[in-house]
């Protein structure tokens, strides 16, 4: 029902092969590139197909923004490739899946989404969040976390229920019209993967970064510069969203904060190891994040920022060990507030 | 004025007998779905002495009498069948000597499992003893006298009581008895090399003594710790995997386990690692080496580690596990008794495939597990089963399921552990006549009287 809006003339006739030629993870000469992308695209088996690990980056390479990722993810399922083991994969489907518990709460403008990550909840406190309301929950959760399972039918299958409860039990009721996304994932969601899928939104998503810019700048008055210089690890739902990567730049700007240049940031960010272990591929985990954070720490960074919760509990202990404080882009802004 | 409360009163102090109702009420009953039976005195004693005085008194006046750690082995060993003297043994919890150079405790039998630890933890950081999972308050003596087992029994030798080094013992004679090489020089370092007469108390629920010293040995404390968690749904492959892992000797706990809830783990089996090393490249090397012992099936997609978040490896990595703890009270009623059977690894799906069986033939929760012996010998396969205790038919739904899963392990091949009275019936029932004959004799020899925790390892007429 809902298909992938790919258009493969686009990619006949594309000479960079961007999308394969940008990948850190696979390394392949042009012309081979180009000939596994043929491959993919003609629905055959390609290497593709099994050295992909997921990262969602090449949505951002792509210069024709013709859902590289998307389609691989397509093509992994309906050839039955499962980069994740298949009994974690379907613990994870029964895991995430919407509970039923939803009921009216009306939320009024503005309303942060958290995702499914209700032990953030405390991070929704302060002068930046006061007269918010916060909806979140299995019954709302986007489930875009499957593209990493090679399960796209799961989220055709739950996206437009959970769309439906967002404006039933909680943006109707409040008379909203718009949410932030806490999560990037949510983010992308609604601004790529539901358009690049046909997929109607019936609310308009707000970047967490636009929002916290914004209202940084209501209380720029409190804001007390921070004067350090802090890594971002950019996380894989960025790349639906790479428009909203300056906002990094504008929110650290404001605070007084230094982002440091570095190899693994911006669009040549690494994989912060999360989905390699779960697809098993363990030392490319290790080699990843060994890069990742000893580049950050080259850099004199003091502390590692995060807006993926899932990014942040990876990599928290191995950042911390390096001498970084691990902190959520929420509560670095809340730091610079006083808070 | 009753004249035994007044001896034992003479010999530990008023404060430390007892014969109000409510205390007796407290020390008539366990967790378990074992029906409760008064004792006539709760008795604390202090010392090897007292205990001495104590079991004399009760031998010359033909009293039973229940030595008691934590009561927690749940099968109600501590209920007093016959009434008489429980002897709570938990003010004998000194911790009288660790000698590091030697890697061996001496503590009294009520010295509890908590308490070791935090005392290693403090003063010898560079050792531990192996913990089970039962809460921190149960003794050292209960679990050697029910042959426990913990968190090093994989990687240090199997079974509690297989670490034990000496003992010392109160008779039913009155008499206090040092076995092992405490019994022959000042040190507690072995059982060897002279005839291992500590076998006579050790699996024997407290029938043949009274145990009030032992002698334990102590292992090496790594700092680093992590956990694994490897997934599959296919129960026949459980035992290749628990081997390839095992035969590694990379891992220090290795447990098995399965649960309906959360939902999201019904269905599949779940093996937890626990990992200890001295330094980061240690650690690395061991996890790799356990992760490459079943790349065949991790590469067939059919099973994999999960990732596991920090805050849930923090929960995981601790001895003991607190996750049975918690799923004791999942009915709210505070009731839990679980079947410990002991058989070979290669049981496992049998075990596992009967328990479903029971559990669904009842209706009723349950949380099945096992845990590695002695690198492999063995598993010590639990079918936990929580219950309200305020829920009479809910008691007798649970009693039949647990007497029919020590049923069937038997007839697969395992042997409950510290089962009931009722499971003990089962295993006499199977057990070779000598062999039986032989435990009676002893017994005999041991406890003329039969005042040692009597209606135990007897066959009831
Ligand atoms: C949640 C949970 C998890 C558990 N996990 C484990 C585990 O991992 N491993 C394990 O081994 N057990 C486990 N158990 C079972 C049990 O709690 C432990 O074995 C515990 O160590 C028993 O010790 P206790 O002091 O409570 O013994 P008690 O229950 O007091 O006594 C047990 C038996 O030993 C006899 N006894 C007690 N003290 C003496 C003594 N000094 N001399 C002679 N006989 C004596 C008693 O008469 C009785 O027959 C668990 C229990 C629970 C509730
Ligand atoms: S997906 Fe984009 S980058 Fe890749 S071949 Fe097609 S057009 Fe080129
Ligand atoms: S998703 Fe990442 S790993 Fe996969 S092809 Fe695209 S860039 Fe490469």
């Amino acid at each position: 029902m809902y298909e992938l809006k790919f258009d493969p003339a686009i990619c006949e006739k594309c000479k960079s092969c961007d999308c394969i030629m940008k990948c850190q993870y696979i390394d392949m000469d042009l012309e081979k590139a180009k000939e596994e992308h043929r491959k993919l695209v003609r629905g055959e088996d390609s290497e593709i197909l099994t050295q992909c690990v997921t990262c969602y980056a090449c949505e951002e390479y792509c210069p024709y923004h013709n859902h590289p990722f998307y389609l691989i993810v397509e093509r992994q399922e309906e050839k039955g490739i499962h980069p994740v083991p298949k009994p974690i994969e379907k613990s994870q489907v029964v895991m995430m899946a919407p509970k039923g518990r939803i009921g009216e709460k009306a939320a009024a403008e503005p309303v942060i989404n958290l995702c499914y990550f209700p032990m953030l909840k405390g991070s929704i406190s302060g002068k930046l969040y006061e007269g918010t309301s916060l909806i979140l929950g299995s019954d709302i959760f986007c489930n875009l976390m499957f593209l990493h399972f090679a399960r796209n039918s799961v989220i055709k299958e739950r996206l437009p229920a959970m769309m439906d409860n967002i404006m039933k039990y909680h943006l109707n009721p409040g008379g909203a019209k718009e949410f932030i996304c806490y999560h990037d994932e949510c983010y992308g969601t609604y601004t790529s993967w539901a358009p690049a899928f046909g997929m109607e939104v019936p609310f308009k998503p707000i970047h967490l970064f636009d929002f916290l810019y914004n209202r940084l700048k209501e209380l720029k008055s409190d804001i007390k510069p921070l004067n350090i210089k802090v890594a971002y690890q950019r996380p894989c739902s960025s790349r639906l969203c790479p428009e909203m990567d300056h906002f990094v730049d504008d929110i650290f700007e404001l605070i007084g904060v230094e982002r440091p240049e570095r190899e693994y940031d911006r669009e040549n960010a690494l994989c912060c190891g999360g989905v390699l272990e779960a697809q098993q591929r363990f030392d490319l985990t290790e080699e990843n994040q060994t890069k990742n954070i000893e580049d950050m720490k080259a850099t004199g960074a003091t502390h590692c920022v995060f807006n993926c919760p899932f990014c942040f509990f990876t990599l928290m202990g191995k950042v911390s060990e390096k001498g970084m404080t691990p902190i959520l882009m929420s509560d670095l802004c809340r730091m610079a507030l006083g808070e | 004025m009753d004249t035994i409360y007044k001896k034992i009163a003479d010999i530990v102090g008023s404060n430390y007998v007892s014969n109000a109702a409510e205390e007796l009420y407290i020390y008539s009953r366990d967790q378990g779905v074992q029906p409760a039976r008064l004792p006539d005195y709760v008795v604390m004693p202090n010392s090897t002495e007292e205990v001495q005085k104590i079991v004399a008194l009760a031998n010359k006046e033909k009293i039973p009498i229940v030595p008691m750690g934590g009561a927690l082995v749940l099968s109600g060993l501590t209920i007093p069948q016959r009434g008489g003297i429980v002897l709570d043994m938990k003010r004998m919890n000194r911790i009288l000597e660790v000698n590091e150079k030697s890697h061996y405790a001496v503590v009294e039998a009520g010295t509890s499992q908590g308490m070791l630890q935090a005392y290693l933890k403090k003063h010898h950081p560079k050792l531990k003893h192996s913990v089970p999972d039962a809460p921190p308050v149960a003794t050292i003596g209960g679990n050697i006298a029910i042959h426990g087992s913990g968190h090093l029994s994989q990687s240090e030798g199997g079974f509690h009581t297989e670490m034990v080094t000496g003992l010392e013992v109160v008779l039913a004679s009155g008499e206090a008895v040092k076995l092992g090489s405490c019994s022959t020089v000042p040190k507690w370092f072995s059982r060897a090399p002279i005839p291992d007469l500590a076998g006579l108390f050790m699996g024997w629920n407290g029938t043949t003594g009274v145990i009030t010293k032992i002698g334990l040995k102590l292992f090496p404390s790594p700092k680093l710790k992590d956990v694994m968690m490897f997934m599959t749904e296919d129960v026949d492959s459980i035992t290749d995997i628990l081997f390839r892992i095992i035969d590694t000797e990379m891992a220090e706990d290795i447990a098995f386990f399965v649960s309906p809830k959360p939902a999201y783990f019904e269905g599949y089996q779940l093996i937890m690692i626990s990992v200890v090393a001295n330094s980061e490249k240690e650690m690395k090397l061991r996890l790799e080496l356990i992760r490459e012992s079943v790349r065949e099936y991790i590469d067939s997609k059919e099973a994999g580690f999960l990732p596991l978040p920090p805050y849930m490896k923090v929960k995981l990595v601790g001895a003991p596990q607190k996750n049975l703890s918690e799923f004791a009270d999942v009915m709210k009623g505070g009731g839990f008794e679980y079947v410990g059977a002991i058989m070979p690894v290669e049981s496992i799906p049998e075990a596992y495939r009967a328990g479903l069986e029971i559990t669904s033939k009842h209706d009723i929760t349950y949380s099945m597990g096992a845990r590695i012996v002695g690198r492999g010998s063995c598993v010590m396969f639990y079918y936990a089963y929580p219950f309200n205790r305020a829920d009479s038919k809910n008691i007798e739904t649970v009693a039949k399921a647990l007497e029919e899963t020590n049923e069937k392990a038997l007839e697969i091949g395992g042997i409950p552990w510290k089962t009931e009275i009722s499971g003990q019936q089962l295993i006499l029932e199977r057990m070779e006549p000598g062999t039986y004959k032989m435990m009676t004799e002893i017994r005999k020899l041991l406890d003329p009287n039969g005042i040692m925790n009597p209606g135990n390892w007897e066959v009831q007429s």
